[in-house]
């Protein structure tokens, strides 16, 4: 038998402790890749299942990024959503990889789904379904801080899932700030960031602000620009309602204090759109108001019309 | 419930009537018992290399002589003690009688490099170390060892020569400096760092598959496997 020096003999030692978890999942391909690590299919071979498998990719990660990937699990794991991605497990490879597995979605990136030929209601809709999930996140005490629409899954039957939590902010944490982006850094998307967050605060009028941006990409299929107004990028020929420029306009508002004070308030005005309701953020003209009276009522006015246009049609017969 | 036991035991083994079955055996045992056996003749009986080597040779062929293994009582002690109790008895009747038994007498049950173990005691200070905690230390180094030549030969009789090549380079390094990383792996064996990561985890599922193998073989009882995995090397049976 050949000899095994004592570092040799504590790592076998603890490989045997620790192989039989590992050994758990049978990583695949490379599925989708951010900042702090890369995204695998993999195999879960005890339940035979596959999932997917986010592998921070620095081999000896700072204390700060060892904590963040853990502090993001333990925020997945808080939250039971349905538009929130279930955790399952959490984990260190052998060569010292942080790792958590997650439920494999299937399904669609939200970007490529606005891409695809859908309709501007079926679009709100799904984005009503984001709101709701980011909403109730809040409610929990986390904020996302990189909302865009690559963080955005559309699963096949429907159901929306926000991803990628790797720099939300907690307000439960019991050691606030720590692993997060440090203050006075900015954490976040150009052009889905809010100003706010170049200087590390937000709250989740920052996550209202990057709403504001995945509604203009689903309206224009063109990501927001960091450095102009959002009032100036809509160019002169848009035909983007202005209920749902204004609704943009004020979720994108420079100031926090300007923008809507919570993401459920937002996602009101979108339904109010929808059902063709007044919007808060949007004072309509007359005829405007007349347009959109005549929309939410068409059923009935369609039928009073094909009542009068029966009725004068009689009128003229009889006397003919 | 006792863990199922899915292996004919070593011990149980060494009491077979079949002469071939139970030599086997006893060469087994021999050679994971002698490094610890060793150790504690060094340490517990102080005895030089030379004579310490003697004693632990001449004990091998008492007990195969005598057939100690095969008179071991699974209810009366763990084999391990079982073992070190036959050692001791052995040493003092040898020291009493003043008589050496020769070198070379008998077969040399193993290729040990008596120099490695004193190598290490001498650089622990164990010279008047806990005896106990030597022989416990020698015993899993053993074990290990024993794992790793098994997981040689099943590998290479397989054609598994690239996974092997993984683990002995990424597992068996000497130190943590000299380990290659995945992705220096990677590039070596010319695959994607994501395949050297499950052969890494797959030899690695063997390897644990073997130890456990190995210790429940040299365990008496099933109660003692498991009190072995957990004391020993820390590790909860699953």
């Amino acid at each position: 038998m050949s000899p095994l020096s004592d570092s040799t003999v504590a790592r076998l030692r603890a490989l045997v402790d620790r192989s039989a978890e590992q050994a758990r999942y049978e990583i695949g391909e490379l599925i989708g890749e951010g900042g702090m690590g890369s995204v695998y299919l993999a195999r879960d071979r005890e339940l035979d299942r596959d999932v997917a498998l986010k592998v921070l990719r620095d081999a000896a990660p700072t204390p700060d990024e060892r904590e963040r990937i853990v502090r993001e699990a333990r925020i997945l794991a808080s939250l039971e959503h349905p538009g929130i991605v279930p955790i399952h497990d959490v984990g260190t490879l052998p060569d010292g990889r942080l790792f958590y597995v997650m439920k494999r979605v299937r399904g669609e990136r939200f970007d490529d789904f606005v891409r695809g030929s859908r309709s501007r209601t079926e679009l709100l809709r799904a984005f009503l379904q984001m709101c709701d999930a980011v909403a109730f996140a809040h409610a929990a005490g986390v904020i996302h801080r990189d909302l865009k629409p690559q963080n955005v899954m559309l699963g096949a039957f429907g159901e929306v899932l926000v991803l990628d939590w790797g720099v939300a902010k907690t307000s439960r944490s019991p050691r606030p700030g720590v692993g997060e982006a440090a203050a006075g850094t900015a954490a976040g998307t150009p052009g889905y960031m809010a100003p706010e967050q170049l200087s590390g605060e937000a709250d989740e009028r920052a996550d209202v602000y990057g709403l504001g941006g995945v509604l203009f990409f689903l309206l224009t299929s063109e990501h927001p620009s960091p450095a102009r107004d959002t009032a100036d990028q809509w160019g002169s020929g848009t035909t983007v309602p202005p209920a749902l420029r204004a609704i943009c306009g004020r979720a994108r508002a420079a100031h926090p204090a300007a923008r809507y004070q919570s993401v459920k308030s937002m996602a009101a005005d979108v339904a109010n759109y929808l059902d063709a309701l007044p919007v808060v953020a949007h004072a309509e003209g007359i005829l405007e108001r007349a347009r959109r009276i005549a929309l939410r009522h068409r059923t009935a006015i369609l039928l009073v019309l094909a009542y009068l246009a029966m009725r004068v049609a009689l009128l003229v017969f009889t006397r003919g | 419930m006792g863990f199922p036991t899915t292996h004919i035991s070593l011990v149980r083994r060494a009491g077979s009537g079949d002469v071939a079955t139970r030599t086997g055996a006893e060469e087994s045992l021999a050679a994971v018992y002698w490094a610890p056996i060793y150790t504690h003749v060094r340490l517990a009986h102080r005895q030089e290399p030379a004579d310490a080597e003697d004693l632990t040779q001449g004990f091998f062929a008492q007990a195969l002589e005598r057939g100690l293994f095969a008179r071991y009582d699974p209810e009366r002690a763990r084999f391990r003690s079982y073992v070190r109790r036959c050692v001791d008895s052995y040493v003092a009747n040898a020291l009493q009688a003043e008589r050496r038994l020769k070198r070379g007498g008998t077969a040399a049950f193993v290729s040990i490099e008596v120099a490695e173990i004193e190598g290490r005691l001498t650089s622990e200070g164990d010279s008047g170390a806990d005896a106990d905690a030597a022989f416990e230390r020698e015993w899993v180094r053993s074990v290990l060892a024993d794992a790793v030549r098994q997981l040689r030969e099943r590998y290479r009789a397989a054609g598994r020569l690239g996974q092997l090549m993984l683990f002995e380079r990424y597992e068996l390094a000497d130190t943590d400096d000299t380990r290659p990383t995945y992705a220096e792996l990677a590039a070596e064996l010319g695959i994607p760092v994501t395949q050297v990561t499950n052969w890494l985890a797959a030899a690695r599922r063997d390897f644990r598959a073997i130890v456990l193998d190995t210790v429940r073989a040299l365990s008496g009882s099933d109660d003692e496997f498991r009190a072995d995995m957990r004391d020993l090397l820390g590790v909860a049976p699953r």
